[in-house]
């Protein structure tokens, strides 16, 4: 099974449930997502064993074959491309830039004069490895680059069905968190009892129910705030999968870098709950698609 | 993209024209005394001067929205414009990259009106940018 933990929002709490979830857990695999700030290695300590560059392909231009025709401008749905043709005065160029690219290759499949091939460009990096018998990946973007999803898909790659992956997502609601949540079995979301965390926990299920993924939410520091995300969660059907009151003993723990499931092993209890509540809320979502 | 097009003369406004060329001027409106939008890659409007006839053309910058790669596409279509010269308040690096391989000179700092715009241009108003004069994203909403 898979169960990604995700939220509308940074600062919820959402590494302290993976990381601890998945010290709960037998037979885990643990993939961090959140490439542009991966900090589970933090509290698991991994020893990493593995490193690998994560690339895409960038376009290059063989300047001699181009008649700076503007077609692969026109196909490049990011705007990485800008072609300047010829004039009297200056033969043309054409600019890639390569911070934009997704590297999807519809412009060098497309260019008709065959004038494009691609060059794998580093943009991060997966490193693999292992804490007890946990299974440890995380991806880490590199600086002043921002295409995520590539290093996050590379990251998923890894994933090893045979256990229970953990996957902790980035935070937010755009591509980098679909592309970390895509193909779930599961997705918990984490939210705070405060407008903001209300805000941003509707738009985190708006992407969840277009994309189909059994959901659960999962309330941290629940005796902070009010009671309008319980309404809502109770008005749109979602279950509640958990809620752990503010204690000074998490703040402190979370502070020292050591999950709170290794300080109090009590919680290893609570956590195990909200994987059994996932697992029959997963059934139960299988069971319905079948009918 | 909408093209809106207005023709007016106004001969009575550029009386000495110093070079035949066709000036870009990014502007808040679609007239000559709207105020110059003080960015590039995300103006609302374009004008395209032509210092010879005092006539021009005003187009809606339909690549304001883009999340990413404005710059560079309000750079291309002002360089298919055949332009020689854009007069503005910013200019980003990515659009400056695209401007400057179009053989372009960008004049930044620019304010007032289009007109104005135009009048301090062949005035010897205004500095030639030779670096971008913003970082990228700028005047990307919550930005
Ligand atoms: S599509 Fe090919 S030939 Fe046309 S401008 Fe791009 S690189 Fe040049
Ligand atoms: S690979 Fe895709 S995103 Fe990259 S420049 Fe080509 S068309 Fe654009």
């Amino acid at each position: 099974m898979i169960i990604s933990v995700a939220s509308g929002k940074g600062g919820t709490g959402k590494t302290t449930i993976a990381v601890n979830l998945a010290l709960s857990l037998q037979n885990v695999q643990f993939l961090d997502c959140d490439v542009e700030e991966p900090n589970a290695h933090i509290f698991l300590k991994p020893k990493i064993y593995g490193q690998k560059k994560a690339v895409i392909p960038v376009p290059e231009i063989d300047q001699a074959k181009c008649n700076y025709c503007g077609k692969c401008r026109e196909v490049c749905a990011y705007h990485a491309i800008a072609v300047v043709p010829a004039s009297v005065e200056k033969k043309g160029s054409v600019l890639i830039f390569p911070h934009l690219c997704h590297g999807c290759g519809a412009c060098s499949q497309l260019c008709p004069f065959g004038a494009i091939r691609e060059v794998d460009k580093e943009i991060g990096i997966i490193e693999t490895g292992e804490k007890d018998s946990m299974w440890f990946v995380h991806g880490r973007l590199n600086v002043g680059e921002a295409m995520s999803p590539p290093v996050i898909r590379q990251v998923k790659q890894y994933i090893n069905s045979s256990k229970t992956v953990i996957i902790d997502a980035p935070p937010g609601t755009s591509c980098p968190v679909i592309a970390a949540v895509k193909g779930s079995d599961f997705c918990v979301l984490v939210t705070e009892p405060t407008p903001f965390g209300l805000n941003d926990l509707i738009l985190a299920v708006e992407v969840l129910r277009k994309m189909a993924i059994p959901f659960g939410v999962v309330i941290n520091r629940a005796d902070i705030g009010d009671a309008k995300v319980e309404d809502y969660c109770e008005k749109e059907n979602i279950p509640i999968l958990m809620k752990i009151p503010f204690k000074k003993e998490i703040a402190v723990s979370y502070s020292e870098g050591i999950p709170i499931v290794e300080k109090d092993p009590s919680y290893r209890d609570k956590f195990n709950n909200l994987y059994l509540n996932i697992n029959g809320l997963k059934n139960e979502a299988n069971s319905h698609h079948k009918r | 993209m909408t093209l809106a097009v207005n023709t007016v003369r106004t001969a009575d406004v550029i009386e000495r024209t110093v070079m035949i060329m066709k000036i870009c001027i990014t502007s808040e409106g679609k007239t000559l005394d709207s105020p110059v939008d003080p960015r590039f890659g995300r103006c609302r409007n374009f004008i395209f001067f032509d210092s010879e006839t005092g006539n021009f053309e005003a187009c809606e910058n339909g690549n304001a929205q883009f999340q990413g790669g404005a710059g560079i596409q309000s750079g291309q279509l002002v360089a298919s414009k055949g332009v020689k010269v854009v007069l503005t308040g910013n200019v980003g690096p990515n659009a400056h990259q695209v401007l400057s391989a179009a053989g372009i000179s960008v004049f930044t700092g620019v304010s007032g009106t289009v007109k104005e715009a135009v009048e301090g241009y062949k005035n010897g108003k205004y500095k030639a940018a030779v670096v971008p004069s913003v970082g990228s994203k700028f005047g990307m909403p919550n930005k």
